[in-house]
């Protein structure tokens, strides 16, 4: 088996080299999606968590301790089968389908992350803004976000990478990612072995490198203080 | 221009005030003393309300603040506060420290502002350090700038919580050389403090607190001088030592 490896290697690359682009293609934009969308509901989520209405509060939080006590894939099943029967008339691809169950998930991660940077930040910067004049609002927007950014962006950097690992488990959908590319091209050459290889690499370079560039963001942060 | 009125307040079990009736008028200088835990920062913090009080009533130009919908961020903006760790906004510079709450509020216009706050930070002679970020300040510089930072806002009366505890020793004089100088110009203020020399100098009254009650006031020469409380004594004789 090992014998053959070099030229099983050349072999998938020159013919199908196109298709691990591609994938990487999808998995980039599945990731970059899912954190986005994440991101904007993972804050409202965190600021739901803090609001006064002990009703809001209790809703955030069943959400959260529902999205981490169950398993991803479990998740994207749901979504994968549950949204086109609860709203045929949008005909949403199942690219769609997927990437709204990756923000659904990753939502709470992203909310535990903005709740952490938040509270990191000194109650004292608060009660100083409130002793102003500021209202609860203004002391959040003014004094407290602009300094737990610098808590949540490297935190949020991380949580990408995270994200592109686990968006392998799209591919039992088929929905073009890397993992996607590994089972097609597994399933036309029969060759097991050798295109993961490819496919791990790309993950590891693309993950290390990310955290690499991302300790760099949080130095520099820090050095800003 | 401050009443209090039975005034209480309580953590959980724990009873911390426990019914002070206080009044201070404009343009007095009042130092609270006391040891440590008997409620001297939760007395202050209750005055703009940092902490609901449990009961009682604190009326600051005759309106009840704990009353329902009172518009409390209104009242604060006439109430200084400085703290003893002065949580100065790091992510600011030296002059945006100051403008921040005057403009937002709508107080002054941006460029007027600008202008006042280099004549506040040139009182307290932090106009070179103007344009940097706070974390170059010394302890003593942060604690000026927090309280040019409060004094912005056009306050009638400032609060002090222990301005000069967590600085270096050599740096507690810059800090209370401003708050004299505050005081001296006639600005109302109630300062938590340790150091007692400066309490007997510039105090127009006072406060000697224990265990959650106002054990014994008085002018500085009657607290200082002639304690009359056996508690007042004792504590003295233990910090004057
Ligand atoms: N937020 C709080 N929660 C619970 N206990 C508190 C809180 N703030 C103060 N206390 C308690 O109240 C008592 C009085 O505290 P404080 O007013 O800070 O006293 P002082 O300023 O005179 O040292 C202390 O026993 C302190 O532990
Ligand atoms: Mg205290």
């Amino acid at each position: 088996m090992f014998t053959n490896m070099v030229p099983n290697l050349g072999k998938v690359m020159s013919r199908y080299g196109f298709l691990f682009v591609q994938g990487l293609g999808y998995t980039l934009l599945l990731s970059l999606l899912t954190v986005l969308g994440g991101t904007v509901f993972g804050s409202l989520l965190a600021l739901m968590r803090r609001s006064r209405h002990a009703l809001v509060r209790a809703l955030a939080t069943a959400y959260v301790e529902v999205v981490r006590g169950t398993p991803l894939l479990l998740q994207l099943y749901f979504f994968y089968f549950m949204l086109p029967e609860l709203l045929p008339m949008l005909n949403l691809s199942k690219f769609v389908s997927i990437t709204i169950a990756l923000i659904f998930n990753s939502s709470a991660y992203v909310c535990e992350i903005v709740r952490a940077g938040i509270e990191a930040v000194d109650f004292g910067q608060t009660e100083a803004a409130r002793t102003l004049g500021l209202s609860a609002g203004q002391a959040m927007t003014r004094i407290v976000l602009p300094q737990a950014v610098r808590n949540i962006l490297p935190a949020l950097c991380n949580e990408f990478v995270a994200v592109i690992k686990e968006t392998s488990l799209a591919s039992t959908f088929f929905v073009g990612d890397l993992m996607t590319q590994y089972n097609v091209i597994r399933g036309n050459l029969f060759l097991v072995i050798e295109p993961l290889l490819v496919v791990g690499v790309i993950y590891f370079a693309l993950t290390f490198s990310l955290s690499k560039l991302i300790a760099m963001l949080e130095r520099r942060l820090k050095a800003g203080d | 221009m401050i009443e209090v009125v039975n005034l209480t307040k309580q953590f959980g079990d724990l009873q911390v005030l426990r019914g002070i009736n206080e009044k201070v008028e404009k343009g007095e200088v009042i130092s609270v003393i006391g040891p440590s835990g008997s409620g001297k920062s939760t007395f202050l913090r209750c005055l703009n309300l940092l902490e609901m009080p449990t009961s009682g009533q604190v009326i600051f130009h005759g309106v009840d603040l704990t009353g329902k919908g009172v518009d409390i961020d209104r009242h604060r903006q006439r109430m200084g506060m400085v703290f003893q760790h002065f949580n100065i906004f790091p992510h600011l510079t030296v002059k945006e420290n100051v403008a921040l709450a005057p403009v937002m509020l709508r107080k002054r216009g941006k460029q007027e502002m600008d202008q006042y706050a280099l004549e506040l930070l040139n009182r307290v002679g932090l106009y070179d350090k103007r344009d940097e970020h706070p974390r170059r300040l010394s302890g003593g510089q942060k604690q000026r700038l927090a309280i040019v930072r409060a004094l912005a806002m056009d306050p009638e009366v400032m609060l002090f919580d222990e301005p000069t505890s967590a600085l270096d020793p050599e740096m507690v004089g810059e800090v209370l050389a401003v708050i004299q100088g505050l005081v001296e110009n006639g600005m109302t203020s109630i300062i938590v403090t340790h150091e007692m020399g400066f309490a007997r100098e510039v105090s127009s009254r006072v406060l000697f607190m224990d265990e959650g009650l106002i054990e014994e006031a008085g002018t500085p020469e009657q607290i200082f001088g002639h304690p009359s409380s056996h508690r007042t004594q004792e504590f003295l004789s233990k910090v004057l030592r």
